[in-house]
Order: C-alpha cells, then sequence, then structure tokens
C-alpha cells in the first residue's frame, strides 16, 4: 500500500522530478534562468496543443449541435485539421494596408499572444507545479489580461480601417465592461481564502470532509461568483453570445478585419489561449485547481484533474457558443451594468456574511437567500424594461 | 428570469449534440464525391447541344440560327455560322456552326437560350462536376466539349426529351409525308409530261 502510495506520488511529481534532474546537469549560476526556461517551454508547447486540439473539438461539437459531420476529411476524423489549417495560415500571403501604422500594426498580435501566456506565469497547473508562486497572483493574472485589451486597440488603431477602429471601440466597450465583475467576482475567494496567491488559494481547497472536497463552487457566494465569473470570462474572450467585437454581418471581422496569414492565426490562438487562461482561473478560484473531485481520487496525478477540468470549461463554452445567438450592444451593456455588476457587488455582503455566521444550516439558508432574491429581483427588473415601439429612423425621413 | 431561456437552449443543443450519435436521419449531410443523391430531374447547370446518332458532328442538330447567341442575357455564347452546308438528321442540307463556344463562367443558368431554339437543339445539363485549374480555357467550353447524345438527354430528362422526341418524330413524319407528297406530285407531273409529248423521241435516244 505505501509502495502504490509512493508511486502515485511520485507520478504525480513526474514533472517537478524531471526537472531537478534536469537541472543537476547545470552549473550553479545558470540554474535560476535553466529554471524559468523549464518552466515556461513546457507551458509555451502545451497550451497551443491545446489550442489545436480545441479548434477541432470546437468543430466537430458545433457541427453536431446542428446535425452535421464536422471536419472528418483530414486525417482520421479530421484530427490533422489543425494542422492543415496552421499550414495554410502560414503559407497565406501577410497583407498590410498601405495607410496602417506598420510597426503597430506588426505589434498587435505579438503583444496579444505574449500577453495571453503571461498569465500562465501564476496558474498553478498540478501540485507544486506553478511558474512563478507571487503572493499577489490574481492580482498580476487581472493586470496581465488587461494587456489583452491594449493589444486589441493597437490592432484596430494601427489598420486604419474603419472596421477595425469599430470593432476595437467594440471590444474595448465590452472588454474593461467585463472586466469590473469579472475582477468582483473573484474577489469573494480573496476574502475567503485570505490570500492572492493562487497557490495558498488552491491550497485551501485541496481539503476533504468525507469524500467531499472544499471546493469554493460548494458555497453560495461560491457558485453565484462561479457562474458570474465564467459569464464575465465568455465576455473577455470575446466569445459568442458576446463576440459583438467580430460581428461579420456588421463590421466584417471587428479589430483584426485588417489582417492575414499568420497574424490572423496569431489572433486566434490569442483569443483561446486566453480563454484558457480565464478558465483555468475560474478553475484555481472555484473548483480547487488541481485537486481532485473525490477524496478517494486523489491517486491521480493533480495535472491531470487541472486538465480535465479545463476540458470541461471549454466544453461548456462550445456549449453556449452553440446555442445561443450573437446579443447585441444595448444588451450586452446592460446585462454587465445593470445584472452583474449589483450581482457580484451583493456577492461581496453574502461571502462577508458567510465569513462572520457559524456553520450550519442556518448559514446555507441565509446565504442562499442572499443569492437567490437579489437574482430573482434583478433579473425582473432586465424584464420590465423592455419596451417594443416601433423603430423610427431619424434620418431616413 | 435571466438564464431560464438560455437552459431550454441548452438542452436542445445537446439533445441535437447527442441524437446525431444516435439516430442516423438526423445526420443528412451526403458525404458527397463518394455518395451522392439521385439527380432530381428538373435539375439544370449549364447548356449543351445534342447531337442524333453516333457522330457529334454529324448528327448536331443545331443549324447556327444564332437565335440564342443574340437573346443571351450575359452574352456568354459565341456562334460562327458555316459557309457551307452538311445533312442534318433527316439529310436535309443545313448550315452548321463553324464555331459554337460557351463561357460557363459568364453563364447564369436562365434557360433562355433553350426556350428560344427552334430546332430543340440545345438543352440543360445537370452535370456540376465542372471545377478546373484552368479559369480560361477551362470555363470556356467549344461544341466537342458541349456535344451530349440524345440518348444522353434521355437519361438526365426523360420526361422532357420524351416529349422533345415525339415532336420531332412528327415534324420528321410531316416531312417525310410532305417530300413523298411532292415525290409523288413530281412523279405524276413528269408523268403528265411525257403524255402530253409523245412526239418526243423515246428514251435511250441520245441527247
Amino acid at each position: 500500500m505505501t509502495h502504490l502510495a509512493l508511486l502515485a506520488q511520485q507520478l504525480d511529481q513526474i514533472f517537478v522530478l524531471a526537472k531537478h534532474w534536469l537541472l543537476g546537469f547545470v552549473p550553479a549560476g545558470a540554474q535560476p534562468l535553466f529554471s524559468a526556461v523549464l518552466s515556461v517551454v513546457p507551458v509555451i508547447l502545451a497550451f497551443p496543443l491545446l489550442f489545436a486540439i480545441t479548434t477541432w473539438i470546437e468543430r466537430k461539437g458545433l457541427g453536431r449541435m446542428q446535425n452535421r459531420y464536422g471536419p472528418n476529411r483530414v486525417g482520421p476524423f479530421g484530427l490533422l485539421q489543425p494542422l492543415a489549417d496552421g499550414v495554410k495560415s502560414l503559407t497565406k500571403e501577410d497583407i498590410v494596408p498601405l495607410t496602417a501604422d506598420h510597426a503597430v500594426h506588426f505589434l498587435a498580435p505579438i503583444l496579444l499572444v505574449s500577453a495571453a501566456f503571461m498569465d500562465y506565469a501564476v496558474l498553478p497547473i498540478g501540485r507544486n507545479m506553478v511558474i512563478a508562486n507571487l503572493n499577489a497572483g490574481v492580482l498580476f493574472f487581472f493586470a496581465v489580461g488587461s494587456l489583452m485589451e491594449l493589444a486589441v486597440f493597437m490592432a484596430g488603431w494601427s489598420s486604419r480601417s474603419k472596421y477595425s477602429l469599430l470593432g476595437a471601440m467594440r471590444a474595448i466597450a465590452q472588454m474593461i465592461s467585463y472586466e469590473v465583475p469579472l475582477v468582483l467576482a473573484s474577489i469573494v475567494v480573496i476574502m475567503q481564502a485570505g490570500s492572492l496567491s493562487t497557490v495558498a488559494i488552491v491550497n485551501m481547497q485541496a481539503a476533504y470532509t468525507g469524500i467531499w472536497p472544499h471546493w469554493f463552487v460548494f458555497t453560495p457566494w461560491g457558485f453565484a461568483g462561479f457562474v458570474l465569473f465564467m459569464v464575465a470570462a465568455t465576455a473577455e474572450s470575446n466569445r459568442s453570445p458576446f463576440d459583438l467585437p467580430e460581428g461579420e454581418s456588421e463590421i466584417i471581422a471587428g479589430y483584426y478585419t485588417e489582417y492575414s496569414g499568420f497574424k490572423f492565426a496569431l489572433f486566434f490562438m490569442g483569443e483561446y489561449i486566453g480563454m484558457f487562461a480565464t478558465g483555468g482561473m475560474a478553475i484555481t478560484l472555484f473548483l480547487g485547481g488541481w485537486s481532485a473531485p473525490f477524496a478517494f481520487l486523489t491517486w491521480i496525478p493533480s495535472y491531470f484533474w487541472f486538465f480535465a477540468k479545463l476540458l470541461t470549461l471549454i466544453a461548456v463554452f462550445i456549449w453556449v457558443r452553440g446555442t445561443l445567438p450573437r446579443l447585441r450592444m444595448d444588451q450586452l451593456m446592460n446585462l454587465a451594468w445593470e445584472f452583474m455588476l449589483p450581482m457580484t457587488l451583493l456577492n461581496l455582503l453574502t461571502a462577508g456574511a458567510w465569513h462572520f455566521m457559524s456553520a450550519g444550516l442556518l448559514r446555507w439558508f441565509v446565504c442562499s437567500t442572499m443569492v437567490v432574491v437579489p437574482y430573482i429581483l434583478l433579473s425582473r427588473g432586465l424584464k420590465q424594461r423592455k419596451k417594443f415601439q416601433i423603430r423610427t429612423y431619424h434620418f431616413s425621413e | 428570469m435571466v438564464g431560464e431561456g438560455i437552459l431550454k437552449g441548452m438542452a436542445e443543443t445537446a439533445r441535437n449534440f447527442f441524437g446525431s450519435y444516435v439516430s442516423k436521419d438526423r445526420l443528412t449531410t451526403v458525404q458527397y464525391p463518394e455518395q451522392r443523391d439521385a439527380q432530381i430531374e428538373a435539375a439544370r447547370s449549364f447548356p449543351f447541344l445534342v447531337y442524333d446518332g453516333a457522330d457529334w458532328h454529324d448528327g448536331m442538330r443545331c443549324v447556327a440560327c444564332q437565335i440564342c447567341e443574340k437573346e443571351c442575357p450575359p452574352k456568354c455564347i459565341f456562334i460562327e455560322k458555316s459557309k457551307d452546308k452538311k445533312p442534318d438528321a433527316n439529310g436535309k442540307p443545313q448550315f452548321y456552326p463553324a464555331t459554337f463556344n460557351i463561357d460557363i463562367s459568364v453563364c447564369m443558368s436562365c434557360q433562355i437560350c433553350v426556350e428560344v431554339c427552334p430546332f430543340d437543339a440545345i438543352m440543360m445539363d445537370v452535370d456540376t462536376d465542372l471545377s478546373t485549374d484552368d479559369r480560361f480555357g477551362g470555363l470556356l467550353l467549344d461544341k466537342q466539349r458541349l456535344s451530349k447524345s440524345n440518348e444522353y438527354y434521355n437519361a438526365i430528362h426523360p420526361t422532357e426529351a420524351a416529349a422533345v422526341d415525339a415532336r420531332l418524330a412528327v415534324e420528321r413524319a410531316r416531312q417525310e409525308a410532305k417530300a413523298k407528297a411532292a415525290a409523288e406530285a413530281k412523279a405524276a407531273a413528269d408523268a403528265k409530261l411525257t403524255a402530253a409529248t409523245p412526239a418526243q423521241p423515246a428514251s435511250g435516244e441520245p441527247r
């Protein structure tokens, strides 16, 4: 039994042990640099691979939701489709508009992708598997995440195209509006954990009562926070139903209208990498990070659980994309400021009440009421404001 | 409440997702080059020229009247009339197109050429496998590429072709009857002529 436990532990730490083993060959002076490289390179390899797999899953899944097959020509079950897409985007001509600001136009996709990758610095992918255990990890995550907005605006501005600029303006308005509920929804976890370190937050959740884990999502404020966080994350990563910035029927492709070839592919990848990062943050904050869902499953390596949860969240993202139509701009803004923001603010009070009340059924009842009642009232408020009337176009008369 | 409709919609997409693995009639996609649906009779792609008999050039019904060329809205037909005449399927000497080109990159499949043709010589094809890597020559069809047999026409549009064949048979019978009547009349006239001039020397004598 102890042998098995040791084996499970070693399997869990296999990447950590491998890194230490490799570092043994390097002179002491160069060890910090090599340690950084050995931590960063796997992330830079693993997540683009996940991106490739996700594009395949997404196209297959969306196809099935619309009663189609999805890609099934390139390779078995169309599995080599991402490779074919990559080759295609590499061989395409890279067109830069004549009047574009060439330097900024060139830098925008690079900044987007690097900002997306920097998010992973603080994500604990497994036990002892985090690139940098910052004591302000959550803060770092959101600070770097907002760099993506800068990249989007650089792209829209430098293209010197009306569609790009309008798309960028929409994207910025949306991303800034939803950044507020995104951060506020995660504050409840920081309140409860008393730490901004992602590692500490996961460690708090990796404990069990009986077989049940101490994930924050299994509390009223945690559940509300998780749902709000996921809605805001969908909007942050410009995914359907919040994909207004690339509303192809109105503004061609939004801020990346003037991008082609591999720069376009970089934008595409940056968005997905960013989506995985926010998904990973949701897992870290609410779904117990790398911890197993049941106490008797802890022998399965921690990194497996992280990626299993991430793939589940990706599947939900795809499912939502296959279901919902795109929102209108005013609906988008109303949802952010009239529903999400009050809900997240009230959720802070709920988390506070949870913290100061003693454990028991009463605490559950009070906190659940504090979530459900505002939810019902706010959603009624959203509905009542709907006025149907004949639209008049002032400029056509 | 917010989210109620979303959950309903997500249940619907989930039903579609799993249903597509279970029930085969949900997936209506035909895997095109390997599988093909039966062609519907009224389908049409681009015009072709009908010929009777075995040889495409000898049996060509087209007499280069150029009505289709004039009527074609996008002007995708180009015809050059021949200088000489050749016998058509009925043996009657007719002009024939020295050049007959249709640029199918311009053609809009309107079928007006078919409607105006007095000789039932041009008909609509159903072939859609026309993609080519030569966007000029590959899409400019000459008269040899346009020519297809009457049997082919009968195969793709059986009802329409049967009607055309019946009409042509009636026309042919009428032509034959007319020719026969003319021949008889001519023979009778000849007989009358010979009877009226008995003084003429008998046949066999050198003229």
